[in-house]
């Protein structure tokens, strides 16, 4: 009997060893270890045994029938891993082949542009706020102090909805200023109006008779032409980096005294000079200015108490530079092939 | 406004390389936008003198010289030119010379003669015989009288060793455009004197002017001011040397001595003058009055120009002579032989000068000036100056006296200086000292505490004036940089905003990039898209002065310009396109000057794979974003813009929210396009007042759901919409959810019916379902679609 248990342990680790596939290695176990396995049919022999022989061949016994189950686990746990390896070898794929998750759309880099410029002007408190693009000639001219007989009213600069020059397309967002000072009522103001505005220009590389600017306005007692500088010196930080050297120079608008405009060096050649800048070092980011006390007038505020600034921004100009666009056209072509780059 | 550093000499000294000018002059207000060297196109000319010249062996008409350049060796030179002399001074253009218009001159051999550059005549210099009218017409400039030295660079000779600056000068400022009032700023930035000259006049001319000329301004109102004076026995001839290179670097064609007298005065006082032939005014009176009935005026230029019956003219007792502060009339202009002239200094109202010079299309250098409403206190010293240069040319004698017609000069002004309130309004704390420094240096004294304010300065009216003229010279740049202070807001986005930043991003992740499209439009593009005659639609807001007729209305509908970006894409082989668009339409409003502007969320898109049923699925995946009431879409087939058969109204909380569907294939073809093409128009701000409460959390199940698919026949025209509504109706509340899985046509079922295949959710909140709930539940359903679709079970 020990010579059975024996060769039955020694048989049976051949065929473990040489086994396949768990599907084997399941026959083995009924063939081995079954009610009618070779171990059981031995097994059932034990009552012929004697008395003495019976425990020690019982050992024995259970001894091979342990070593058999272990080395059974055992293959089966190597067969697994064997088989998940080949599988996941199989699996394998060519990681350079395109992604496909579903096409996103894109957002316009004009409003990606314009994004910026509003996501810093909420940090600093200021209401996004939007107008009429068809103004009466009182908001878009004479409340912001420019006169009848202006060349900016002109027929051949602005378009006009009423022969009497009453309604038009608003040149500018400034018009805004006024309609934050009548809607809002009383400072403090601190808004910024992105909009379209239309002026009688011919389409070519650098113009579009419909174009966006963004106009700024802040009103409080106080407000100093000191803070119309670091407010401008944030945006440009934020718009361009921290390290970004502005300059300020003053400049003419009607509805702003005194006015100025802010320059960025030139980012490409450190203001030295190049065609970027037109050999100038400096590039024309914005127009601004503490508001007119005619303006606060007209709108119901007192200038002798309060005081404002206002800005504004070409957005067409900023999104080409940004993007490094170098035709305007595109900007309003929305091709396809242009929107899918930003 | 172009000056030249030379001129700028006489009135200010300063030593500043052109670089340094500029950026001191932009920060102090005065924004230079170019600098020009004039000597930076003509390159290593020389003058030189002929020492020999000889015939050319092989040609008749050219001639060998030797030419001394001021070099070790005379240089040898074949010219053409039949005018040269032994001895003559010449301009040489040696090898590896530029001429003018970036001629390149190089050595070469002519007819087999080595020729080391090229004599030049004064065209080939960039120079006209107005410049140097003594030299001769088609042949070698000659400098003998020149006063010029061999080997000196033309460039000198010509008067090119300048700079030309130009300036951008802001409307507030028609003091600057002149060269005294440059100089002004210039003196001023720079903290150097201003050197001014009083013009003197000798006079003492045969005559008396008064009896001579007569000037008379029945329309006040547009000639504020008009001075004249008078000079006779004048000889027309060219003004000298420089003059006429300073006319010449200030971009003016020199034309004869009284011309260029008037152009010089322009130049120095911005003030536009005129000189008229005295035999033309007929009666020896200007009437200086509206055109009136006189229809044209044939200009200096020969042009004959149609008046109007406002247009300012100058007249004579019997015709307009020319347009006033525009441009002379041809009938008085100087010639050779004119005798007499008078000056004309006149101040007119900018705004009509600006209107006849537009309506005219001739904005001249005067115009340009008078449009911006000079100082009506320059006219005197003008023509004074103008009859002192005269008498330096010794070309007339001046009569004394001068006419001086002043229906309007300004009110002296002045206001006090407010140091506190102007450091308040910086942010600065300047000394009131320093203030009335920076406002001395530009010529605007202050005397005990009041501003006097110059007759050129009529825009310094008010604090912010003076507060902008101490910024300048403080320096923008040195005013600090502070944060605001004050009362703090709540910045941010409406929900307006807000709610269409996410509708953008919805759109964006259903794959539909933005696009950016012109308000205004073709009022043909209601026909492309088929709309009727009689459609609302085309009552649009008109511009009155449109560029063109493509784009002449404001929009009403945003489907065309989501048609034409299509079709251009269509037109590019884009082989499919997904855009979309979050813009206004213009609706005129019945008593209200300005029209409603709400705004649009369009939807356009074609290529493989689109169809009605990816477009509505967009549609709902954005409304979902948005969480809006429940909607509900219903079929359109009277739509002329889409396919009868592919076209839905959304109604969300029962409002019509929009239409979306296949293009009708005949208005997809009016833009070129022969695909399929899916666009949808939601009315974004009626979407606003159909939003659903705020989305709170509901618990999640705690118990299993009951899943049932039922498929049912029934006749093809009945739309799975109607199925679902009976379903959910009568299936009770333990439904949970009903989702389409399948419509099928075909083998097994009858011609003319489909079945469509639901998928139903029963779930009970407290406990879990059995047979005994839902069975109930699917024979109410089955009855109810029999009976009222009849229905039945496949």
């Amino acid at each position: 009997m020990r010579e059975q248990l024996e060769q039955i342990k020694a048989k049976a680790m051949q065929a473990l060893q040489e086994a396949k596939e768990s599907s084997e290695l399941e026959a083995l176990r009924v063939s081995l270890l079954g009610k009618k396995g070779e171990l059981t049919g031995v097994l059932k022999m034990m009552g012929k045994l004697s008395a003495e022989e019976r425990p020690v061949m019982g050992q024995l016994a259970n001894n091979v029938r342990a070593a058999i189950e272990a080395r059974l686990e055992q293959r089966k746990a190597e067969l697994a891993a064997a088989a998940l390896e080949a599988k996941l070898k199989a699996e394998a794929l060519d990681v350079t082949v395109p992604g496909e998750a579903p096409a996103l759309g894109h957002k316009h880099p004009m409003y990606i542009a314009l994004d910026e410029v509003k996501e810093i002007a909420i940090g600093m408190g200021f209401q996004i706020l939007e107008g009429p693009e068809v103004e009466l000639a009182d908001y878009n001219f004479t409340k912001l102090n420019t006169e009848e007989g202006h060349p900016a009213r002109d027929w051949s600069d602005t378009f006009y909805i009423k022969e009497d020059s009453s309604v038009l397309l608003r040149t500018q967002t400034s018009p805004m200023q006024i309609r934050a000072m009548e809607a809002i009522g009383h400072p403090p103001i601190r808004i910024l109006a992105p909009g379209r505005v239309y002026r009688k220009d011919e389409v070519d590389a650098t113009h579009s008779p419909m174009f966006h600017q963004i106009e700024g306005l802040v009103i409080d007692k106080g407000i100093t032409m000191a803070d119309l500088k670091g407010t401008l010196e944030t945006f440009v930080k934020g718009l361009y980096g921290e390290d970004s050297v502005v300059r300020f120079r003053p400049h003419h608008f009607p509805f702003t005294e005194p006015s100025c405009e802010l320059d960025v060096q030139c980012f490409k050649c450190k203001g030295a000079g190049c065609p970027t800048c037109k050999g100038e070092g400096w590039i024309e980011l914005l127009g601004a200015g503490m508001v007119h006390p005619k303006v606060l007038e007209g709108c119901g505020i007192d200038p002798n108490v309060y005081s404002g600034f206002a800005f504004g921004i070409g957005l067409e100009r900023m999104a080409m530079r940004r993007f490094q666009i170098s035709d305007l056209r595109l900007i309003f072509e929305n091709d396809v092939r242009f929107l899918r780059q930003f | 406004m172009n000056i030249s550093r030379n001129w700028l000499k006489e009135f200010v000294d300063i030593e500043a390389s052109d670089r340094e000018y500029a950026e001191i002059m932009t920060v102090a207000g005065q924004k230079v936008e170019t600098t020009t060297r004039l000597d930076g196109v003509i390159k290593n000319v020389k003058v030189g003198k002929v020492l020999s010249i000889v015939r050319h062996p092989n040609s008749d008409h050219m001639w060998i010289c030797q030419i001394d350049v001021g070099e070790a060796e005379p240089v040898q030179i074949v010219t053409g030119a039949q005018n040269v002399r032994q001895g003559d001074l010449v301009p040489a253009a040696l090898h590896n010379s530029w001429l003018a218009g970036g001629v390149h001159i190089t050595k070469g051999k002519l007819r087999g003669e080595v020729s080391n550059g090229m004599l030049c005549s004064i065209q080939e210099l960039g120079l006209t015989h107005n410049d140097f009218p003594e030299a001769c017409e088609d042949g070698i400039w000659i400098l003998n009288d020149e006063g010029c030295a061999v080997g000196q660079d033309i460039n000198e000779v010509i008067g090119n060793d300048d700079s030309i600056v130009e300036f951008e000068i802001t409307n507030n400022r028609p003091d600057c455009y002149s060269l005294i009032g440059l100089a002004r700023e210039t003196a001023a930035a720079f903290n150097v004197p201003l050197k001014l000259h009083e013009p003197a006049v000798k006079g003492g001319g045969p005559g008396e002017l008064i009896e001579l000329l007569d000037v008379e301004t029945p329309d006040p109102d547009l000639c504020l001011r008009y001075t004249a004076r008078m000079v006779r026995n004048v000889k027309i001839g060219p003004s000298p040397k420089w003059m006429r290179q300073r006319l010449r670097a200030a971009g003016i064609r020199p034309i004869n001595n009284i011309v260029d007298i008037t152009n010089y005065v322009m130049v120095e006082y911005g003030q536009p003058m005129h000189a008229f032939d005295y035999r033309y005014v007929k009666g020896g009176k200007i009437i200086v009055r509206r055109a009136g009935a006189d229809a044209e005026l044939t200009t200096l230029d020969g042009n004959v120009r149609k008046l109007t019956p406002d247009m300012l003219v100058i007249a004579d007792e019997t015709r307009p002579v020319g347009l006033a502060g525009v441009m002379g009339g041809e009938n008085s202009e100087i010639a050779a032989d004119t005798a007499d002239v008078v000056f004309e200094s006149a101040n007119f109202d900018g705004t009509s000068i600006r209107k006849t010079a537009l309506a005219l299309g001739m904005r001249t250098e005067a115009s340009a000036k008078f449009e911006k409403n000079i100082d009506p206190m320059l006219t005197l010293p003008a023509v004074n100056r103008a009859c002192e240069l005269v008498e330096l040319l010794g070309a007339g004698e001046v009569l004394d006296g001068v006419i001086d017609v002043i229906n309007y000069v300004p009110e002296p002004f002045a206001l006090p200086l407010e140091p506190e309130r102007i450091n308040a309004l910086l942010g600065t704390g300047i000394p009131e000292a320093d203030m009335i420094e920076y406002l001395r240096r530009e010529q605007v004294p202050v005397v005990d505490g009041m501003i006097q304010v110059p007759s050129w300065r009529p825009d310094l009216r008010r604090m912010a004036d003076i507060a902008e003229e101490v910024a300048r010279f403080y320096g923008y740049n040195e005013i600090p940089t502070t944060l605001m202070r004050g009362a703090t807001t709540r910045g941010g986005y409406s929900p307006a905003q807000k709610l269409e930043n996410k509708a953008g991003a919805a759109a964006r992740a259903l794959g539909c990039s933005e696009i950016i499209t012109y308000s205004f439009v073709s009022p043909s593009g209601l026909d492309m898209i088929r709309a009727p005659k009689d459609d609302p639609r085309r009552n649009q807001i008109k511009l009155l002065n449109p560029l063109g007729e493509d784009s002449s209305v404001m929009r009403t509908t945003g489907l065309p310009s989501m048609l034409d970006i299509l079709a251009r894409n269509w037109a590019y082989h884009n082989k499919a396109a997904r855009l979309y668009e979050l813009a206004k339409i213009y609706l005129p409003t019945a008593g209200s000057e300005l029209p409603e502007e709400p705004k649009l969320l369009m939807l356009g898109c074609y290529g493989p794979g689109e169809s009605f049923y990816v477009l509505k699925g967009m549609v709902e995946g954005i409304l979902s974003q948005l969480n809006v009431l429940p909607s509900r879409f219903e079929a359109v087939t009277d739509d002329p813009s889409y396919h009868p058969g592919r076209c839905a109204a959304l109604y969300v909380g029962g409002k019509r929210i929009g239409v979306l569907g296949q293009i009708h294939p005949l208005a997809a073809r009016n833009y070129g396009m022969d695909c399929e093409v899916y666009c949808a128009e939601l009315n974004f701000t009626e979407l606003l007042t159909v939003l659903a409460p705020e989305k709170t959390f509901r618990a999640l199940p705690r118990f299993p759901a009951t899943t049932r698919d039922l498929a049912v026949v029934c006749r093809e025209e009945i739309p799975v919409g109607a199925l679902e509504e009976t379903i959910t109706k009568a299936a009770g509340k333990l439904l949970k959810e009903i989702r389409l899985f399948d419509v099928y046509r075909g083998a097994g079922i009858l011609p003319g019916t489909k079945s469509a295949a639901f998928s139903l959710v029963f779930r009970a909140e407290d406990r879990t379902l059995a047979d005994t709930d839902v069975e109930p539940a699917m024979d109410k359903v089955l009855k109810a679609l029999e009976a009222e679709h009849g229905a039945v079970r496949r």
